[in-house]
Order: structure tokens, then C-alpha cells, then sequence
């Protein structure tokens, strides 16, 4: 008698009807959204205090590099020393202050510049005056040389490389980028999908071995069918509550936007890139255009297709040892030795696809590393985006399968003896022996 | 009358550890089979090989004439000892699924369950959650969850814990009537009252091997020890029990009476019938007591599981 469906029906509901998971799903986003809210709210505060920094420019040279605004203002100090410098800005509140000393030429002064404060400031901000302070001077040593500023200007060349593969293909920086995000994406999803639905099967297995319902069912179901009933039932819970998490969070960012009239979306990499990008000189309509390119330019069917396999194999990799592990102990605290050997390549995959795949996506680590069953999910979704051989995708994709039915195998068996063995928490030596049982 | 249950030398290894060795038991049709033993003997691994939750390492399993196969899974209700619901359902959705991995259809399961509730007064239980039930009345639902779809054969290891002996009446009530219904019980317990008023049937474990068997009158026929309990009135009890005691093998008896009786226990030579002691002993006093000492299965168990 097949009684999966039945299995599968029940683990979904009894999950999707649990009060803590309908209040996960619906707080989660709120959650999330407000804290985004709130981070972008303080940012703002920052912002809006205002700075006061101290210059006491003995050398008179960059007198007109600060010009105050709303949010800095430059209190330049006069005829007076270092020390008494230093009192005043302490006794205005200043963030600190900028002390620049008199040396007959311009490369002195330069190195002997200082900044005084109370606590260590910013590293950005540091880096700003030093942008300053540098472009005056240079331009003054210019001056000094009789080099004529504006030829120099005028001169400047700025190079855009158009990217090219040799089937024709054009890529561009943005490619890259969007390349990368879908990677870093896909490959991240899978990995907080296996660590919270993984977590909430092997909660579950461990719900029914302390309720002592296990052997009622057992004697109607074999532990195999029960255990893929309870994968499955509570991944479809899982991708109900991701669909939730999606649409709702999508439509309360829109309405927190609205209302409070920021673009949240700011605050994400790619479009702080492309801001960047914007601001640094290069036209909107060009970048559109070549953002629509490289969307079109991703091998979509592949992305898809793979995602699917790649996503389904490796939860199912993972989430039968985390049925393994509810079953072989009997209470939740005793899960972290077993718990251990699974986290490693987890987060293994996740550091090789964040770290090496941006770097080279077709490396010899990254390559390598998804073909290993147990860290290829991840990497390889990470690195599908860039393009991957058919044939790699084929080998790893085989050999993520044959791990995969080995480990539900195995997963299995320990199952199977583990479900009805209470009390004493079992050593690795015994779980190899139960697979013999 | 034929054999539901036939257990062919099955024997059954964890590791190095063996759980069972080569047992063997016949479980008539339509009658209730006790099966005992110590703590650890293998009671609950070959109840297990029964409900096909383990597999045998050796020997066969037949289920009315027929091997053991999943089709069998319908034919068996079993309460297990280590038994529990899930916490947070209700009480009838829980019951429905179960009876549906049994192989009802939802629609009779509905039907049925109706007329269990019904039956043992626990209707207004539907929509409860089985957390805000006490330990019995979650054991009764447990029981109808056993028998709801009318198997074959009936197993209940210790069915009775966990009940007041209202509710525990109630239960032994039920498993006579389904037994007259036609289904065949095994029946697990470490109460050996219950095993003498029930059984018809008993099978002793110990150390993973059987070492008993048989309708429960014959195994007492089979530890039968010729003893008589005996009460006599006389006017000098020391005398009659110094000469008593030079005739047969005896010693004091303790059981209620209204006036002043010798009390002992007499056991009989293979040679003297029960007759010659009556005889021997109204010449002797008035009688009050005379009933032969049948062994009880409690003192069968301990008998045996210490001989072993």
C-alpha cells in the first residue's frame, strides 16, 4: 500500500497549520522590512548630525579646499598654537581636529600632516580629507612647475572595454555583476533552505520519537515511506512559506517605500554598483540598455533547469541526514556532535562560492569543488550563471545524484533501527552498526 | 480449530547481541494467546518480527496460511507498550489518519470512529487536542485506534497500564467482545492476573529462547504438585500436626477461617490419592478446608525463568 501522499498531507498541514510557523511566516517579513526600515532610518540620523571639524592650517595652502555643508562644518582656527588649537576644538565638540603645520615647500608640508581626536575616526573619513588634501596640493606643485592645469584636464582619456566572447557573445562589467548576483543568490537560497528545513525534519522525527507514536506508525508504514513523506511534506511547507515570505515581503517593502518615502533597494549592492557607476560618468540609457543585454545574455534555460536539479538533489542530500541525525538521538540537545560533521561542507560551499567564484569563476578550486557531491549544490549553482560546460554540469549533476541515493540509503537504515532505540545517545561506532541490523 | 499465527524458528541478531533464538509459537484461531516473560527477554522484538517492523534473520512468519507480507499490515492492530499520539493534533483528525495508513477509507474510518466514541462516551473529544487529554483517556483513544479496523489479529502489549480499574474493566470488557466478534489477541503482560483470567494460551521467554508453551490448563496440569490445603478442628493440635507431619511432607497453611484450625499443607506421595488423605484426615477432626493447591502462573514464571 503506498501511503506517501497520505504521509505527505499530513506533515504539510500539521506544519502549515503550527501557530509558531503561521507567525514566522507573517512576522519574518515584518521583521526583516523593519529592521531594513530601521537601519535606513538611522543612516539618515547619522547623516543628519552635524560635524564639526577643527583646521588650524598653519602652511595658508588649503584654506579653500573645506567649504561647509549641512552636515560638516569646517571651524578654521587662527593665529594661535597646536595646544590651544587642540583645547578649543575639544571645548566646541569638534570631531576633531586637522592640523596642517608651515613648511617652505609643498612635499614637506604634505607629510606632515595631522589629525587630532578624541576617539579614532573613520576610516572613510579619513581617506575623504586625504582625497582632498592631496588633490590641492598636487594641483599647487603643478602650479609651482608652471604646468598648465586645464591641459592636463582636458587631456584625460577614459577607457571602456567592450567584452566580447569569441562566439559573439557581449558581455560588459554589468554582466559580471548581474552574473554574480543570481549566483550568490541561488546558491545562498539552498543553503538557509537546508539549514531551516533541515533543522525543522529533524525536530519533527525527534517530535515522534519522544511522543512514542513511532511504532503505531511504523507498523503501518514502512520507516523508509515515512521518512520521505516527512521530507517532502515539510518542503512543500518550506516553499509555501519562501512563496509567502516573497510576495508579502515584496508587497510591504513597496508600501514601507511609499510611505516613507525611501528606496529601500538602495541599501542592496547591485544597485549601490550601479549608482556608483552613475556617478562616476557613465550615461543611464547606455547602462539600461547593456542591463537588459545581460539579463537576456544569461543562459536562462540552463539557469532554470539546473537550478531545479541542483536545488532539489542537494536538499534532499542534506535533508535525509537530518532525518538520519532526529532519529539516531532523542532529544534536540543531543543532536550538535552529529550535527557538526554536516555544517562543515555546508558552509564549506558557501565561503568557496562567495570567495573563489567571484574571483575565477572557472578556477581549479571552484571547479573542483563542484564536483564534490557534498559542496556542489552550492557551488555549482554559484558558478552556473558564468557558464558551465555541459558536461561538467552532467558529471557533477550524476555524481550529486548517485550521493544522494547512497545517502537516503543510508539515512535510512539509521532511521529505520534509530526510531525505535531510546535512551542512551548512540556513538558513530554504533550508528556503522546499526546499518547492519 | 486452525492456527492463525504460525512463528517458525525466527531468530533475530543486533550485532552481536541475540535478541531471538530459533522461537517457535502457534496462535490458535480465536483465541487469546498471553505471552510472557522477564524484562528483555525479546517479548517486544518478536512482537515486532509479527508487525513486520523488523525483519527476521532466520525462520518464517505465517499469517493465517499465508507468509507474512505487507499485505498482513491491514490484518494486525497492535497497541504497543512505548505508545503515544501526536501531541498537538486532534484527537480526530489523528484518529482518522491513522485508521487511513490501516487502509480505511476516510469516509468508513469517519463512520467507525463515530461508533467507538460513541461507544466509550468519549464523543465531545473530537476537536480536542490530545495534549489537553489526561495519560488514560489518551490510551483509550489509542485502543480504538487499534481495533478500529477489525484485524485478524489483535496484539496489546501491556494494555491495561495506565488505566483506573473503571476504565481497565472497561478495556478487558472490550477485548473479550472482540475476541467473540472472532479476532484472535496476543496479549503481552506482566500482570499474571490478568494472564489467568484471560488466557488460553500461554508462551514463556527468557534469555531470547522460549522455554514454554501451551494451553495455560495443560502448562498447569504439566507444574502440578499434589499439594492440599487443609483445615481440621481438634482438641490437641500439636499432636496431630507432629503426627501429620511423620506422615506426609507439610507445613503451615495461612488462609482465613472463622474458628481455631490446624492449618498446614499436605503434599501427597506419588502413591496416595487424594481419597486416602481425606479419609486419614475426617478420622482424625472435623474438616473445614480441603482444596488442592493449583499453581498460579506467577509462581509458574517465577519457577521456570529461575530454573533457567
Amino acid at each position: 500500500m503506498n501511503h506517501l501522499p497520505l504521509i505527505i498531507k499530513r506533515e504539510y498541514l500539521t506544519k502549515v497549520k503550527n501557530k509558531s510557523f503561521i507567525i514566522m511566516t507573517i512576522l519574518s517579513p515584518v521583521i526583516m522590512i523593519a529592521l531594513i526600515a530601521f537601519v535606513a532610518y538611522l543612516s539618515q540620523l547619522n547623516n543628519d548630525k552635524v560635524r564639526v571639524i577643527s583646521i588650524l592650517d598653519e602652511s595658508g595652502l588649503v584654506q579653500d579646499v573645506f567649504k561647509s555643508t549641512e552636515t560638516t562644518v569646517y571651524n578654521k582656527l587662527e593665529g594661535m598654537s597646536l595646544e590651544e588649537a587642540k583645547i578649543i576644538s575639544k571645548e566646541t565638540d569638534s570631531y576633531g581636529l586637522l592640523y596642517i603645520d608651515r613648511f617652505d615647500d609643498i612635499e614637506t608640508v604634505s607629510k606632515h600632516i595631522k589629525f587630532y581626536s578624541e576617539e579614532s575616526p573613520s576610516i572613510t573619513f579619513i581617506s575623504d580629507l586625504e582625497i582632498k588634501l592631496g588633490e590641492k596640493l598636487t594641483n599647487l606643485q603643478l602650479r609651482k612647475n608652471d604646468i598648465d592645469i586645464e591641459l592636463i584636464n582636458t587631456s584625460k582619456i577614459s577607457v571602456n572595454i567592450a567584452q566580447e566572447s569569441f562566439t559573439g557573445e557581449k558581455t560588459s562589467t554589468v554582466d559580471s555583476i548581474i552574473k554574480l548576483v543570481f549566483g550568490l543568490a541561488a546558491g545562498y537560497l539552498l543553503f538557509m533552505f537546508i539549514i531551516i528545513y533541515g533543522n525543522m525534519i529533524m525536530r519533527s522525527v525527534i517530535e515522534e520519537k519522544t511522543s512514542r507514536i513511532i511504532e503505531v506508525i511504523i507498523s503501518s508504514v514502512k520507516p523508509v515511506q515515512l521518512m520521505l513523506g516527512k521530507i517532502i511534506g515539510t518542503s512543500l511547507a518550506g516553499i509555501t512559506q519562501f512563496i509567502i515570505w516573497m510576495v508579502f515581503g515584496g508587497l510591504l517593502m513597496t508600501i514601507v517605500s511609499l510611505v516613507l518615502g525611501v528606496n529601500l533597494l538602495e541599501t542592496e549592492t547591485p544597485q549601490q554598483e550601479l549608482m556608483q557607476m552613475a556617478s562616476e560618468g557613465i550615461d543611464f540609457k547606455y547602462l539600461f540598455e547593456s542591463f537588459k543585454t545581460s539579463l537576456e545574455n544569461l543562459p536562462v534555460m540552463n539557469l532554470i533547469i539546473a537550478f531545479i536539479l541542483f536545488f532539489v538533489c542537494g536538499y534532499l542530500l542534506y535533508s535525509s541526514l537530518y532525518a538520519a541525525i532526529g532519529a539516531a538521538v532523542d532529544n534536540e540537545t543531543d543532536t550538535q556532535q552529529f550535527l557538526f560533521p554536516i555544517m562543515v561542507p555546508l558552509i564549506l560551499a558557501v565561503y568557496i562560492g562567495i570567495f573563489t567564484v567571484i574571483e575565477d569563476p572557472h578556477g581549479t578550486v571552484s571547479t573542483v569543488f563542484s564536483f564534490i557531491p557534498l559542496t556542489s549544490p552550492v557551488v555549482m549553482l554559484m558558478r552556473i550563471p558564468f557558464g558551465v560546460p555541459l558536461w561538467q554540469q552532467l558529471v557533477s549533476l550524476l555524481l550529486l545524484i548517485g550521493t544522494f541515493m547512497f545517502t537516503v540509503w543510508f539515512a535510512a537504515k539509521i532511521y529505520r533501527v534509530g526510531i525505535l532505540m531510546y535512551g542512551k545517545k548512540p556513538s558513530y561506532k554504533e550508528l556503522i552498526k546499526w546499518i547492519k541490523y | 480449530m486452525s492456527n492463525l499465527l504460525e512463528v517458525k524458528e525466527v531468530s533475530k541478531n543486533f550485532g552481536d547481541f541475540k535478541a531471538l533464538n530459533k522461537v517457535s509459537i502457534t496462535v490458535p484461531k480465536g483465541s487469546i494467546f498471553g505471552l510472557l516473560g522477564p524484562n528483555g527477554a525479546g517479548k517486544t522484538t518478536l512482537i515486532r518480527v509479527i508487525n513486520q517492523i523488523t525483519m527476521p534473520d532466520y525462520g518464517k512468519v505465517h499469517l493465517d496460511g499465508e507468509l507474512l507480507n505487507p499485505i498482513h499490515i491491514k490484518d494486525i492492530g497492535y497497541l504497543p507498550e512505548e505508545r503515544g499520539l501526536y501531541k498537538s493534533m486532534k484527537v480526530g483528525e489523528q484518529a482518522l489518519y491513522l485508521a487511513q495508513l490501516k487502509g480505511l477509507s476516510k469516509a468508513e474510518a469517519r463512520t467507525r470512529l463515530k461508533y467507538w466514541f460513541e461507544r466509550l462516551e468519549i464523543g465531545d473529544w473530537w476537536n480536542k487536542k490530545i495534549q489537553e487529554l489526561s495519560k488514560g483517556m489518551a490510551q483509550k483513544i489509542q485502543f480504538v485506534v487499534t481495533v478500529l479496523h477489525q484485524p485478524k489479529l489483535l496484539i496489546f502489549d501491556e494494555p491495561f497500564s495506565g488505566f483506573d480499574p473503571i476504565n481497565a474493566n472497561l478495556i478487558k470488557d472490550e477485548i473479550l467482545r472482540l475476541r467473540e466478534e472472532g479476532a484472535t489477541v496476543i496479549f503481552s503482560t506482566h500482570r499474571m492476573e490478568s494472564v489467568e483470567e484471560l488466557c488460553d494460551d500461554i508462551a514463556l521467554i527468557h534469555k531470547s529462547n522460549k522455554i514454554l508453551d501451551g494451553k495455560l490448563i495443560d502448562v498447569k496440569r504439566q507444574y502440578k504438585i499434589n499439594t492440599y490445603e487443609v483445615g481440621i478442628r481438634t482438641n490437641n493440635k500439636e499432636s496431630l500436626e507432629q503426627e501429620l507431619a511423620n506422615k506426609f511432607e507439610t507445613s503451615i497453611a495461612n488462609f482465613k477461617t472463622l474458628e481455631d484450625e490446624l492449618k498446614l499443607n499436605i503434599k501427597l506421595s506419588e502413591t496416595d490419592t487424594p481419597n486416602d488423605l481425606l479419609n486419614y484426615l475426617t478420622s482424625k477432626g472435623e474438616l473445614s478446608h480441603f482444596v488442592e493447591l493449583i499453581p498460579s502462573v506467577n509462581d509458574i514464571f517465577i519457577q521456570t525463568v529461575k530454573n533457567n
